[in-house]
């Protein structure tokens, strides 16, 4: 037990650091400009009072170690900074954006991973069979399509024939059923762009399990051929599936941004869309921390996991 | 009901385009090589056959398309029928002729995106492999903090931080991109730097640029290749992506993800035209990954 924590602390400790060097990164980026922020945001023809204007309240005139130290300081205790467009609070508009990203990707996973594990085992179940041949090329399909694209076939789909609304209008008398229903589109368009993915990986991560002489042996004393997939080889195949599920949940932090932007869906990804149209600074700093965050926690997660699943991993000597 | 048969169609037109294009190359291939193309796939015959029409119509693009590229030539959101065969944008610009100059316009610029990445992410990658030590260690962990952040949300930032323009596009898809041909090459050309052969070359008093151009790199071209595919995939969507928000190849250059983004309101009328250029795009994407699996699976000597 004590291994498992040592192991978790470590870590931890791995991405927190990850999350400081991103922070920098994230911070720093602005720095690689040859002027300054000011000016390249207000063109070449700004004056010198209104340049001054915009680095005293962008904090301009201190010297980047001590800006970067005042920006995440105030991260830390939920002061994400101020808006340059619209002269509020970032944490502000913020607030239930994340929510509904959040419960949008969270309703995509609900239906994605279930689906292309069930995919990906029946697949290496029956490989090299019609069925296995038509869904990988699907599938290869699938993740070539655009984002934007799967959405707009689904709206012209389902919503032109009235079973789905395209657009999705969330006020605070939504119902939790409504918003099940009213997300459905987008959630589908990205369980349609991860499963193909998913899937894919599952059945790789189970075939490669299957020349293995236990599987073998499992098969000379007449198991059934589900049976053996399922009690032998999937427990082992447990940590890549495990890792490409979490890549893909992380994938589906970005996917959201475009699909956010075809439905109208109040979130992360439009508001960050919105900002960077209007080089609003701040705001894409604190929208990408949150984004990467997320990303390294799964990332972080995954690999917890997938450790835990693996016994030779667990009790190394 | 439309919608089986249209499927029905669109699977029968891969079928026959696929066997004819194998056909035609294993009767134009070299006897050598003609084993090869009479076992492949028909999805990698159709892919092939795919990008060459691609190709074809970016290259001969201004002589096969009707009209200019940003000429106004009729009203707004003009029907399906002659000359217009695909009808009229939102500013009433012929269709079809900015499909066509997408071709040349989109896929050109992620080809030299791609190919950008792939310059700068191969030659670093498999000279911190060769330079090892410290120098990789810092570089490699520098690309992986690099790595940890969404690559659509790095180049959100960095499109933020610097402007949108085609260039200031080009070079950020390139650097987020490059971060990861670096993490392949480098991994590729490890396992290369060891070999006896590199050795010698080295007492030999070969340069390091010498070592990677004439010994590393011949050895390290297959897996690249085979990822060169993959990457322009990923480079092309992204770069319609960050087109379809509002953020990439601006007007009145034509581009297959702004021609989606502003003909959009289409869709709600059940009309189909915005759907083109995302196929457009989707289909090269898919004929790309057909033949880039085909290599992979040709490579790994998989029979299965």
């Amino acid at each position: 037990m004590n291994a498992i924590l040592a192991m978790i602390g470590r870590r931890l400790l791995m991405g927190l650091l990850t999350l400081f060097v991103i922070s920098v990164v994230i911070f720093g980026a602005t720095e690689l400009l040859p002027g300054d922020l000011a000016r390249e945001l207000l063109g070449q023809s700004a004056t010198e009072e209104t340049l001054a204007a915009l680095r005293e309240q962008l904090g301009l005139n201190d010297p980047a170690p001590v800006r970067y130290w005042n920006w995440l300081t105030g991260v830390l205790q939920g002061d994400l900074g101020v808006s340059m467009a619209t002269k509020k609070p970032i944490s502000e508009l913020v607030g239930t954006r994340l929510e509904n990203t959040m419960f949008l990707a969270l309703y995509a996973a609900a239906m994605s991973v279930p689906l292309s594990l069930m995919l990906g085992v029946l697949a290496a179940l029956w490989r090299n069979s019609i069925f296995d041949r038509a869904s990988n090329s699907l599938a290869l399909t699938a993740i070539s399509f655009p984002e934007f694209f799967v959405a707009y076939i689904l709206i012209l789909w389902l919503s032109q024939s009235g079973f789905f609304p395209s657009m999705v209008r969330i006020t605070p008398a939504t119902t939790f059923g409504d918003m099940l229903y009213m997300c459905f589109l987008p959630a589908l368009t990205l369980t349609l762009v991860v499963t193909a993915h998913m899937m894919r990986m599952t059945r790789a991560a189970i075939i490669n399990l299957l020349a293995s002489p236990y599987i073998e042996m499992a098969r000379l004393k007449g198991m059934a051929p589900l049976r053996v997939v399922l009690r032998h080889a999937v427990p082992n195949a447990l940590a890549p599936i495990i890792n490409v599920v979490a890549l893909n949940l992380a994938y589906l932090i970005t996917g959201v941004v475009v699909v956010e932007v075809v439905f109208v869906y109040p979130g992360l990804g439009q508001l960050m869309v919105d900002a960077v149209t209007n080089r609003d600074v701040p705001v894409v700093q604190a929208i990408a921390l949150i984004f990467a965050a997320a990303y390294v926690l799964l990332n972080l997660i995954a690999d917890v996991l997938s450790t835990i699943s693996n016994p030779r991993l667990m009790h190394q000597r | 009901m439309n919608v089986i048969v249209f499927l029905a169609a669109a699977l029968a037109l891969f079928f026959v385009i696929g066997v004819a294009a194998r056909a035609a190359m294993k009767t134009l291939a070299p006897a050598a090589d003609k084993p090869t193309f009479r076992d492949m796939p028909l999805t990698a015959s159709f892919g092939i056959a795919v990008i060459l029409f691609y190709v074809l119509v970016a290259v001969f693009g201004p002589l096969l398309a009707p009209f200019g590229e940003g000429e106004v030539v009729g009203a707004q959101y003009l029907p399906w029928a002659a000359p217009h065969y695909l009808g009229t944008d939102k500013l009433g610009r012929d269709m079809l002729t900015r499909l066509i100059y997408g071709a040349r316009n989109t896929v050109g610029i992620a080809f030299a995106t791609t190919a950008l990445a792939f310059v700068v992410g191969s030659i670093l990658g498999i000279w911190a492999a060769l330079a090892g030590g410290w120098l990789d260690q810092w570089t490699s962990r520098f690309v992986d903090a690099l790595m940890a952040i969404p690559a659509l949300i790095f180049s959100l930032l960095l499109l933020t931080i610097f402007g949108t323009s085609v260039l200031t596009l080009i070079l950020v898809i390139a650097a987020v991109d490059a971060t990861r041909v670096f993490r392949l090459a480098r991994s590729v050309a490890q396992g290369i730097v060891v070999m006896d052969y590199i050795e010698a070359a080295r007492l030999r008093g070969e340069s390091n640029w010498r070592l990677i151009r004439r010994e590393i790199l011949p050895n390290a071209m297959a897996p690249l290749v085979a990822e060169f595919g993959l990457r322009f995939c990923f480079v092309f969507l992204s770069i319609s992506a960050l087109s379809f928000l509002g953020l990439g190849i601006k007007p009145p250059t034509a581009d297959w993800g702004s021609m989606v983004r502003d003909n959009a309101t289409l869709i709600t009328f059940g009309d189909i035209t915005p759907l083109l250029p995302a196929g457009a795009i989707a289909l090269l994407t898919v004929a790309v990954n057909f033949v880039v699996d085909w290599q992979l699976h040709r490579a790994s000597g998989l029979k299965e």
